[in-house]
């Protein structure tokens, strides 16, 4: 019968299949692991008296809630509450003492969980990856069947590396033609998330294919299935081809020799089948994808930088956000003083990200009054970055370079915006307070966001790079 | 507890008419730094409850926590962020139920996992349920059903196994530990 490869990973996955009565046991091949959403699962292990099933497939790093400024004169980490610190403290105890890998500070290869992951090679095609964040579905880029968890699940996972699932329906996400100039794979996912509503994809599995999705870099099909979430959906996937090989080859966790080309035998077998059924199917012709912003409260209230805020509310919603966003409906968004610029989180904070904003970026200043934040997504990323001189492009512009970490994305480690300042955001979330109480996120690319950071206003980046802007 | 007092309950409703509802709404990001389940009521909604400028603000300040344990939203609550803290904190704040149209993922089986219950309606009957607040309604567990007065019986979807663990209060970590030799001989035969 002919399967997708949701259905192929889905099917090789299952313990114990599902039945009417019971959901199916499926094997959980690799469980990252970070400080936020670990400790009361671990608590719970320890209540219970159980172990760890098999630290061996557990990754765990530092990444929610760290600061993102080096150690100060003396030598200290300035964490945001001391709680925050002993949470970290936690995470270290509880590794140690079930015996789980851990990138803690002394880790060349610390980072955002859904950085490293695949940095390491951890990440592979064909595997269940899971993860107490529900950006987990960063992984699907590489044809892995990876999801966000809540913590009671984490300590399912931690201690059977099982969980209990009723199978997700699944829906296909078709993009076809070339990319618009300077626009990239957060454009697309803004676009599809305005399109189908922030609940558009719930209770499914995405796969994305099409000529569009075929020619980018593993870093922009990561972009694309990170916000898979944003529209609901459980999982986003790309069925892996030889561009996620090239990226693999050679990462440390990523077997060599003939291990390498057995593995890489069984992943070409990752495909849906040409006749494959799925629940629902979507096309998109990728010329119609322009260099998209958001303007409300969540990722599906989006336009293209250049166009009017909308002014109907037919779900009534819209006002709701304005007001909260202090913007005007059927008014441009363009020309709307930027507070903050934050190009980081593990939606875009890799190397081709921090390349596309230096290259913008180089021999310009930033804009008087708007504050700009560069946070690298690893340590890897950074010291890579460094190596090519994007951190001086970047301070010599006038731009903060921070160390690695989820930073204004989530704004739990003390990196926030004022109340009522906007943010241009290449992260995931525009939602109230996402970047601190008050705080207005704009979504873009980083592009986009390099170019606000420049002009110091949200800027079209068609027009800006045709020397068409006012 | 015993399996009569998880079998349903009956209790008033609290209205917050708002579509999309995520996570960090009902839990700030900046209050993830905990490392307990407990005592997280107090953050329920905090950006909300307490900014006299936010659109719900008036709505919490008439809120009957003893009396209204029963949350009805708009559409789609619970999407955003996986963090269980949302649950927990929407139970120690009082809530035993919510009423939407749909539920985001993780949020689903998060508040399931807590015995939080979760309600799905079709549209007229959300749209009746958030005409008027502090409405009664009973909530039957074992017959997947509610009672609104004036609108009728409703029968909501509940997944079997769930619906098993809720009323019998069996932990689902117990089900999977049950299945641990199954589990040891798929990574015998897989090799991994």
């Amino acid at each position: 019968m002919s399967q997708t490869l949701f259905d192929k990973i889905w099917h090789s996955h299952t313990v114990r299949e599902e039945k009417p009565q019971a959901p199916a046991i499926v094997y959980i091949d690799l469980h990252l692991i970070h400080e936020v959403s670990s400790p009361q699962a671990f608590e719970k292990l320890d209540s219970l008296n159980l172990k760890v099933h098999r630290p061996d497939r557990c990754l765990a790093t530092l990444d929610h809630a760290v600061p993102t400024l080096p150690t100060d004169a003396s030598g200290q980490l300035n964490y945001v509450s001391r709680e925050a610190e002993k949470q970290v403290e936690a995470l270290r105890h509880n590794c140690r003492k079930f015996d789980i890998t851990l990138h803690d500070w002394d880790s060349p290869q610390r980072g955002i969980v859904h950085v490293i992951g695949p940095e390491l090679g951890a990440t592979q095609p064909g595997l269940t990856v899971v993860c107490g964040d529900s950006h987990t579905s960063t992984h699907g880029a590489f044809g892995a069947l990876a999801f966000g968890i809540g913590t009671t699940e984490v300590a399912h996972v931690l201690a059977t590396q099982c969980l209990l699932q009723r199978k997700p329906r699944s829906m296909r996400i078709e993009v076809n033609g070339a990319l618009n100039p300077y626009t990239s794979a957060k454009d697309v996912s803004l676009y599809i998330i305005g399109q189908i509503g922030v609940d558009g994809a719930t209770g499914h599995v995405i796969e994305y294919c099409g000529s569009t999705i075929r020619s980018m870099d593993m870093e922009s099909r990561m972009t694309l299935c990170n916000m898979s979430i944003e529209c609901g959906a459980k999982a986003g996937m790309i069925a892996p081809d030889e561009t996620t090989f090239k990226y693999l080859k050679g990462r440390p966790l990523v077997p060599e020799g003939e291990a390498w080309t057995t593995k890489l035998a069984s992943w070409k077998q990752l495909y849906s089948d040409p006749d494959a059924h799925f629940d629902s199917s979507i096309s998109i012709n990728a010329n119609r994808i322009k260099p998209t912003i958001s303007w409300g409260t969540n990722p599906g209230m989006v336009i293209p930088v250049g166009a009017n805020i909308p002014h109907d509310d037919s779900s009534g919603s819209l006002y709701k956000a304005l007001n909260y966003m202090g913007l005007t409906a059927g008014k441009p968004l363009h020309g709307q003083i930027v507070d903050v610029v934050f190009i980081g989180s593990c939606t875009n904070a890799r190397i081709t990200d921090l390349r596309a904003a230096a290259n913008l970026m180089r021999n310009k200043k930033v804009a008087v009054g708007t504050r700009v934040m560069i946070v690298p997504g690893s340590e890897t990323i950074k010291k890579q970055a460094e190596d090519e001189g994007l951190d001086r492009v970047f301070i010599e512009a006038g731009a903060q370079w921070r160390n690695p970490g989820c930073s204004m994305c989530v704004a739990m480690n003390g990196d926030i915006a004022a109340p009522g300042e906007f943010v241009v955001s290449t992260s995931n979330r525009n939602f109230e307070g996402r970047q601190g109480p008050g705080a207005r996120t704009l979504l873009a690319s980083p592009l986009t966001a390099a170019i606000c950071a420049i002009t110091g206003v949200v800027t079209d980046p068609s027009a800006y790079m045709e020397g068409t802007h006012v | 507890m015993s399996s009569n007092q998880n079998s349903g309950f009956t209790s008033q409703t609290f209205n917050l008419a708002v579509d999309n509802i995520d996570t960090d709404q009902i839990y700030p990001a900046r209050f993830l730094t905990t490392t307990k389940r407990e005592g997280l009521g107090q953050y329920c909604f905090r950006d909300w409850r307490e900014n006299p400028a936010s659109n719900q603000f008036q709505s919490f300040k008439n809120m009957d926590c003893c009396r209204q344990k029963i949350l009805v939203t708009g559409d789609n609550f619970g999407c955003g962020s996986s963090r269980e803290h949302a649950v927990w904190s929407l139970l120690d704040a009082g809530f035993k139920a919510v009423i939407s149209t749909r539920f985001g993922d993780i949020f689903y089986t998060n508040a399931l996992n807590n015995g939080l219950l979760l309600i799905m309606v079709d549209p007229e009957t959300l749209a009746f349920l958030l005409q008027q607040d502090k409405q009664s309604l009973n909530i039957d567990i074992k017959s997947r059903q509610i009672e609104i007065p004036g609108h009728g019986r409703r029968e909501f979807p509940l997944d079997r196994f769930t619906s098993y663990c809720l009323i019998n209060d069996i932990n689902p970590l117990d089900y999977l530990l049950q299945h641990r030799d199954e589990i040891e001989v798929y990574e015998g035969a897989q090799q991994v």
